[in-house]
């Protein structure tokens, strides 16, 4: 699938943090009652477990995120997107469940170096000094609606829609532009 | 005439000199001034003229409340008027001009003598519309206009760039005085998350001009020595040059960071707004003082009596050599011992209250100052500076007893708390006799959700004007020497005649005087609102921080009654101006609002296409190639649409997927037509209403699977349409097992239109396209040339089509190869212009031209898409009720105009007669006109009283310049009507 190009096919720029489009990655969104054993059973078979109230799991190169009381979405590899869909379909066969591959729908951005906190504080409504590791907080950056967690040591990441790709990287570049710590 | 004094200036460091230039002179100051004091400093007191009349004005203040000096200020894409000079930090190389004056500062036709501004009396605007419209037009509204405005507006873009942030804290101190100081070290001693916010760029506030001891230490040490303290906390955020511009309900805060005013082009953002959540705000905003309302209190040289000393302690600025200080308290004493201590001549002190006798008189009468008791300023004299004071009796009508030369008056009628911050979200004020003033009911604060306060008052904006009175709420030691009580004088001398209070300012900016306050009484204004909007008092850009109180209790005396029953105004955010920039912050530009881009849209942008907004997306119009217009572009591709190929980006089409057990139900509930019954891998177009009857969205439905939809949408309906499903499945039918999710950006769609769009897709391969394996109205799964697709076999053109959905990242991919392989079919992209001429020669309609919210799905002939088999669906009852159900509602027909020419959009075609409003009946109007390049004539289509029924009449059209165009009623589909070629 060598034809497949992320929305701004890994722009990256550097300011007083650097800002980066991730690049291709896959993204499961799951709808489903997240009590159910089948849906643990299934996110088990991936590695991964149901996340409790905005939490984000990750465990190797795979994460699962809550998005709402019946939403999760999975990240995993782009290529392996289709079959994890599959999988959990599979999974989740004899329940009521919407399993759905949104790797394409979605672009997805870092934001690393020991200030990138200073980047997202412009943007969205977040309490950055009181986010921790493994919570993911649905918000928004400026009029976009965006998702934000802390993804490794100074690093964060931020989920939008494909089409508000540019927007997000105008907004990112701006807000790390030199002269701009906030601190 | 004010100057720079040999030493002192706490702020200054007199061994960084900069240069500025005013009004094309240059000038020299110290690091550390404000632009106020090193012109100040330069001996300059005329510094601008007045709003109204044009009256000679110098500084009145040393801070946010300056009513008169707001100057130009920079350059080119740096210029911005109406900057407060005494609180922008002076850097090398500023550029400022005065304002409002014509030719020039010192000489100003403007000025208007003394008879001639009783001319402009209260509510003059007002009663110029009472002469005649005539005279509004003609006479007065010239005249408005030409006085209107303060600087110049900027002519060029914005250079700076500004930007908003965000935080959070449990306790906000608003302002870096002493008492904030103690309440941010108190908060932060309980292990509170603190943001200490102050003005201005330095801490302490007027405590260190003013003196007295906190602690054992002088205030300056106690500052910095707190400072260090709070600087050492991990819980403390200390800002300066920040001001709380507002707090609003749940604590919400505005702060207002001026981060580079004073570094111009240094790489910064100029301003940074601050939108704080905080748990509890300390309004620490410290009070303002009032001036005296006595003839020519405007005259350059008569200031606040705080503020000359501001100006010698902190700056080494003093405003005159020889001062006359005026007051009713002790506080203004301070003044008189300062200017001593820095050599300046102190004429004397006139003091209203029959009796002075406290410590601070004492010392000032010790040091040989004449203090003249129960007297007042008559008069001053001078124009464009004070000359000299006329001196009367302060209970009498101004009867001069004496003339005192000087050419500075330090004036103080007290003091006013701050109480603005703590009024935005609804806390009270209460009157304090003893103290004549208004300061916050502690019984009354703003509250939060659970009923709890979210702001307290501290410090002087508490009505703790003394330091040892601060002291003392706080629970620090410390203080001041003692004060004795202020008398409240209000207007001086008291009985003065309307000579004098023609001349005494209460609000100087606006140029409200005592006699404007008391005609406006007269005239039967009681409510103080009222009397702010008929005079403008306090409507001008400072707010009236030096004229509210005064001015409401000059109107209270006028109506006689005591001042808390007159009230304040409303105090309304921010307490300062704010800069558009910072409103705006990243939202300029390339980012002023998202753009929704397709994958292929760089594509388009790189074939020269010229766009059209669809929401917030840009879809291509046509795409235009050398020397064609853009009607000879969109012919150019529907022709070759409908005889070759067509390529066009649909990708906006919104695509929500709904599945469950109960979705059939649900959709034939979403849906007007049947969607329940819709056989797995087939296509139905389908209708949808509100539950007002009324039709809101249209679009193909396909079932996936035995449990699975997939519903197209328009492409701006997408994400309303799938909050209208969540929002009744969420609120109404929560017990319906149906899942939703919007997936429109998770593919790309492309139409394939055409006679030969079949064989470019077989070149493509590795699917079978033809007839029987995909007939019309179906879809199918598989890999077309490489990439994964689902193909339905739908058209909007009446073409043979094909669109084919691909996941987005591969989008610009597909559509590259389908061009390419689609040059031997002489394959074109066509834009949204075509698309919309070819579904109107098909007589197919769109949401938005055909609907505009008032169309229900009858009134386009659409009959054959609602179910009469199901029990309910939205907008069914609705569509029941008379009006809906009226034989006279105007529907869909198609118009042919009898010469061929297109008819104008939006163009109704006229009845007989006139209505009750004179103007003619109507019986029909335009939704979609064009011109058809395969008809070669123009084509419309209207909605018509009776229409279907009255096929082969003609009706008028009135158009622009008189024209009426006439047109036939005629079928809509003008192309194809047996729809042979879609269907192949």
């Amino acid at each position: 699938m060598s034809k497949a190009v992320s929305a701004l096919n890994g722009q990256s720029h550097t300011g007083f943090a650097t800002v980066t489009e991730a690049g291709l990655k896959g993204m499961v969104t799951l709808r489903a009652d997240l009590d159910s054993k089948a849906l643990a059973k299934g996110l088990k078979a991936l590695g991964l477990k149901v996340p409790a109230q905005r939490a984000i799991v990750t465990e190797g190169a795979r994460s699962v995120a809550w998005m709402s009381p019946d939403e999760l979405l999975v990240l995993c590899g782009y290529e392996e997107a289709a079959q994890v869909t599959a999988d959990l379909e599979q999974a989740l066969a004899k329940e009521h469940a919407l399993v759905t591959n949104v790797s394409d729908a979605r672009a997805m951005f870092t934001v690393s170096g020991a200030k990138g906190d200073e980047v997202l504080m412009k943007l969205c409504p977040i309490d950055f000094e009181t986010l921790e590791a493994g919570e993911m907080r649905r918000s928004r950056a400026a009029q976009v609606a965006a998702a934000v967690w802390r993804s490794g040591p100074e690093e964060l990441s931020v989920i939008c829609f494909r089409s508000v790709a540019g927007y997000m990287m105008g907004l990112l570049e701006v807000s790390s532009r030199k002269g701009g710590e906030i601190y | 005439m004010s100057q720079r004094l040999k030493t002192g200036g706490r702020l200054i460091d007199r061994s960084k000199e900069l240069t500025f230039t005013f009004n094309h002179s240059r000038y020299k100051g110290y690091e550390g001034d404000t632009l106020a004091s090193a012109l100040l400093g330069a001996g300059k007191s005329l510094l601008g003229r007045s709003f109204k009349y044009h009256r000679a004005r110098g500084l009145v203040a040393s801070g946010v409340e300056e009513p008169n000096v707001l100057l130009n200020l920079g350059k080119g894409d740096r210029l911005e008027p109406d900057q407060r000079a005494t609180t922008t930090e002076l850097f090398n190389g500023a550029v400022a001009s005065s304002q409002n004056h014509w030719p020039t500062l010192a000489f100003d036709v403007g000025a208007i003598n003394d008879y001639a501004y009783r001319m402009l009396p209260a509510g003059f605007y007002y009663k110029t519309f009472m002469v005649s419209t005539w005279a509004w037009h003609k006479l007065f509204e010239p005249i408005v206009r030409q006085a209107a405005g303060l600087g110049a507006a900027p002519t060029k873009a914005d250079a700076d760039r500004y930007e908003q942030a965000y935080a959070y804290c449990d306790v906000l101190v608003a302002g870096g005085g002493v008492a904030g100081l103690m309440a941010a070290l108190k908060a932060a001693a309980e292990g509170k998350r603190v943001l200490v916010a102050e003005q201005t760029a330095h801490w302490g506030g007027r405590a260190p001009v003013d003196g007295g001891e906190i602690d054992g230490m002088d205030p300056e040490a106690w500052v910095k020595k707190t400072l260090e303290a709070l600087g050492k906390m991990d819980n403390v955020r200390l800002m300066t040059r920040t001001m709380v511009a507002g707090l609003h309900d749940h604590g919400y805060a505005i702060l207002y960071e001026r981060v580079a005013d004073h570094t111009p082009g240094d790489g910064r953002p100029r301003h940074r707004l601050w939108r704080v959540r905080a748990g509890l705000t300390k309004v620490a905003s410290g009070a303002i003082e009032r001036p005296l309302a006595f003839a020519g209190n405007d005259v350059p040289g008569v200031m606040l009596a705080s503020a000359v000393r501001d100006y010698i302690v902190n700056w080494a600025v003093s405003p005159g050599k020889e001062i006359v200080v005026v007051t009713n308290n002790d506080d203004a004493y301070r003044t008189a011992l300062c200017a001593l201590d820095a050599g300046q001549k102190v004429v004397a002190v006139i003091d209203a209250r029959e009796m002075a006798n406290g410590p601070l008189v004492q010392a000032v009468k010790e040091r040989g100052v004449k203090v003249l008791e129960g007297h007042a300023i008559s008069k001053v004299r001078g124009k464009s500076g004070v000359v000299a004071v006329e001196i009367c009796r302060q209970n009498g009508t101004g009867s001069v007893e004496d003339v005192l030369g000087c050419d500075c008056v330090a004036m103080s009628g007290g003091w006013s708390p701050v109480v603005h911050l703590y009024s935005h979200s609804g806390g009270k004020v209460m009157w304090d006799e003893a103290g004549a003033m208004f300061r916050p009911d502690p019984a009354r604060p703003p509250v939060g959700d659970k009923g709890q306060p979210i702001a307290e008052v501290v410090g002087s904006a508490n009505g703790a004007l003394t330091l040892t009175a601060l002291c003392a709420e706080a629970g620090i030691a410390g203080g001041a020497e003692e004060e004795h009580p202020i008398t409240p004088v209000w207007i001086m001398p008291a009985k003065a005649g309307n000579d004098l209070k023609f001349k005494s300012f209460l609000d100087f900016q606006n140029d409200v005087k005592v006699s404007d306050v008391q005609l406006a009484a007269r005239e039967g204004y009681a409510s103080v609102e009222h009397t702010k909007r008929y005079t403008t008092l306090g409507m001008a850009t400072d707010q009236g921080k030096l004229s509210n109180i005064n001015g409401l209790a000059v109107l209270s005396d006028a109506l006689g009654q005591a001042i808390p029953q007159t009230g304040t105004t409303t105090f309304r955010p921010p307490y300062t101006p704010i800069s558009f920039g910072a409103v705006t912050g990243e939202a300029r530009g390339e980012i002023f609002q998202p753009l929704r881009k397709t994958p292929m849209h760089g594509w388009h942008e790189a074939h020269g296409v010229h766009w059209e907004p669809v929401g917030l997306w840009r879809r291509p119009y046509t795409y235009p190639r050398a020397g064609e217009g853009h009607r000879d572009s969109v012919n150019r591709e529907i022709v070759n649409t409908r005889t070759n190929v067509g390529l066009l980006d649909a990708s906006t089409l919104g695509k929500i997927v709904v599945k469950g057990p109960d979705a059939g139900k649900f959709l034939d509930m979403m849906y007007t037509n049947m969607m329940s019954t819709l056989p797995v891998g087939k296509c139905r177009y389908g209708l949808m209403c509100s539950d007002n009857g009324f039709l809101i969205d249209d679009g193909v439905v396909v079932r996936l699977a035995e449990d699975t939809w997939l519903c197209h949408t328009t492409s701006g309906g997408a994400d309303h349409i799938h909050g209208h499903m969540e929002d009744w499945l969420q609120c109404e039918w929560w017990d319906w097992k149906v899942y939703t999710a919007n997936l429109t950006e998770q593919y790309a769609q492309i139409a394939v239109v055409g006679p030969k769009a079949r064989k470019l897709l077989e070149k493509l391969g590795g699917m079978d396209v033809s007839k029987e394996a995909l007939p019309f109205m179906t879809f199918k799964e598989g890999e077309l040339g490489g990439f994964p697709v689902r193909i339905y076999r739908i058209s909007f053109s009446g073409e043979l089509s094909y669109e084919i959905a691909v996941p987005a990242n591969m989008g610009l991919a597909l559509w590259e190869k389908l061009n390419e392989a689609g040059a031997e079919f002489s394959a074109m992209p066509y834009g949204t212009e075509a698309l919309h001429v070819m579904r109107a020669e098909k007589g197919f309609i769109m949401i938005g031209d055909e609907t505009d919210g008032t169309v229900i799905p009858q009134d386009l002939n659409l009959g054959w898409a609602i179910s009469k088999k199901k029990e309910d669906f939205l907008g069914k009852r609705a569509q029941l009720r008379t009006h809906m159900a009226d034989p006279d509602r105007w529907r869909l027909v198609g118009l042919e105009t009898l010469d061929g020419t297109v008819l104008p959009d939006g163009v109704y075609a006229v009845d007989q007669g006139v209505n009750e409003n004179n103007q003619r009946n109507v019986q029909g109007r335009v939704t979609s006109t064009y011109y058809s390049p395969m008809l070669k004539k123009g084509i419309a289509m209207g909605l018509v009283k009776h229409g279907p029924e009255r096929m082969g009449e003609v009706l008028d059209f009135p158009a622009d310049n008189g024209v009426v165009l006439q047109a036939r009623i005629v079928d809509p589909v003008f192309y194809d009507k047996a729809g042979e070629k879609a269907d192949v």
